[in-house]
């Protein structure tokens, strides 16, 4: 499989502006080694999008290989903004909230054509509420387990899934594990080489912590 | 007509009758110790090949692999034991006929292994049933397990019928059953069993020196 300049998400995103009149898409840069930049579209255009990265005739995404999630939890980032300080104006620095947000991340091939891959995001609207994506199940019957898998594991709401529990944890299960604020059950009573995080539990048990996030 | 000369017959001090009885129950007890059929993880996949012809369980008599509780005399607790597979396991062995034996066989089984911090590991299997058996490893090699079990042959006919050295269920106030564990809404319910295991006692250097 190779990347061809057909699955540029630059190029992609002009050809859903252009094609499907979809305007809530981004090219979501990757600074590391690889380099693969992604395509994130809105919530609301998700399945128009990928009914047509599946159909179209140079693309013909028919394969979606992985779905998996990122957890991204609210943060303070400081931005340097320029503004008037006493008379002058000055570049300052302001910290602001940026809020958090589940998002879902689609690894897609060709097996028709052997190319690959595209990666398509989606973000919910933040990481309590309103954690509802469509699901991607209708466009690819493979997402099924795996969004099964990030439901449980995240707590993204699929809508239209055909049949959404949790995979890997117990039905009664109330918390998503894989989220940054998930503190796992106090059962640190016997480490006998803890060091590090186990060891700051283990220290802690038995004297009434208390679990702290992760539910919803 | 003058009272018996011979000293009374002590439990802890059996006749020659009761011990070659004993010898013959102990015989067929620990060379036809019949496995339970199932496998956790990558250390199942070690048990699978020490049954098989390199290795041969078969001369140890343990060549029976049965997929029922009811037929079994061992449970070999082979690899990981998630959260989720708790209840089954101690149901599993509750399900087992007397007398009956577990081995946990490597890392995972015996402390949680390289998962311990898992949200979802259990640390260490004897939190919920008696293990008589702990074979290291990850996994242990087939060697490691076939020597576990001539081990617990060995335990087995040292064993006497009566006394303090009799097997655990001829022992009438030992349980052979132990509670199922619940999957409660953040882990197992209650997370181990008191009446099994208790945290050895740790002490700990003060805080900053780890």
């Amino acid at each position: 499989m190779s990347h061809c300049a057909d699955l540029d998400p630059a190029l992609l995103l002009s050809r859903v502006v252009a094609e499907l009149d979809v305007h809530s898409g981004e090219v979501a840069p990757n600074h590391a080694v690889p380099g693969q930049s992604s395509l994130r579209v809105g919530r609301e255009d998700l399945v128009r999008v990928a009914a047509w990265l599946r159909d179209d005739s140079a693309l013909r995404l028919d394969f979606c290989s992985n779905v998996t999630g990122v957890d991204w939890p609210e943060r303070t980032t400081k931005v340097k903004v320029r503004r008037e300080v006493e008379g002058a104006i000055k570049e300052v620095e302001e910290s602001r909230q940026v809020p958090g947000c589940l998002e879902v991340v689609y690894h897609l091939y060709s097996m028709t054509l052997k190319h690959g891959p595209v990666v398509l995001r989606v973000r919910t609207g933040n990481r309590a509420d309103d954690v509802a994506v469509p699901s991607l199940t209708p466009v690819w019957r493979s997402c099924e387990l795996q969004e099964r898998e990030v439901y449980d594991l995240y707590g993204v709401h699929f809508q239209g899934h055909p049949d959404l529990r949790r995979l890997l944890m117990w039905d009664g299960f109330r918390d998503h594990p894989m989220r940054k604020d998930y503190l796992g059950p106090d059962d640190f009573e016997y480490e006998p080489t803890a060091h590090d995080e186990v060891l700051e539990r283990a220290r802690e048990h038995g004297r009434g912590a208390q679990r702290t996030g992760g539910a919803s | 007509m003058a009272s018996d000369p011979r000293p009374p017959l002590k439990p802890s001090a059996p006749g020659a009758i009761l011990t070659s009885l004993s010898e013959l129950y102990n015989w067929g007890r620990s060379n036809s110790v019949w496995p339970l059929q199932f496998g956790l993880a990558c250390c199942a996949i070690e048990m699978i090949a020490s049954t098989m012809a390199r290795f041969d369980m078969a001369r140890f008599g343990s060549e029976v692999f049965r997929p029922s509780p009811r037929q079994a005399d061992l449970m070999i607790v082979s690899g990981t034991v998630t959260k989720k597979m708790v209840p089954q396991i101690v149901r599993l062995y509750n399900q087992m006929p007397e007398p009956k034996y577990v081995i946990a066989m490597g890392a995972c089984a015996i402390s949680g292994g390289p998962f311990k911090q898992g949200y979802n590991v259990l640390k260490g299997i004897d939190r919920f049933i008696p293990v008589d058996l702990h074979i290291p490893g990850c996994p242990p090699r087939p060697e490691a397990l076939l020597h576990g079990l001539i081990e617990l042959q060995r335990r087995i006919a040292s064993q006497t019928l009566v006394g303090e050295s009799r097997p655990r269920h001829l022992v009438a106030e030992a349980p052979s059953e132990f509670a199922v564990p619940v999957h409660g809404p953040h882990d197992i319910i209650p997370p181990s069993n008191p009446g099994v295991w208790h945290p050895p006692a740790l002490t700990r250097s003060s805080a900053g020196a780890a």
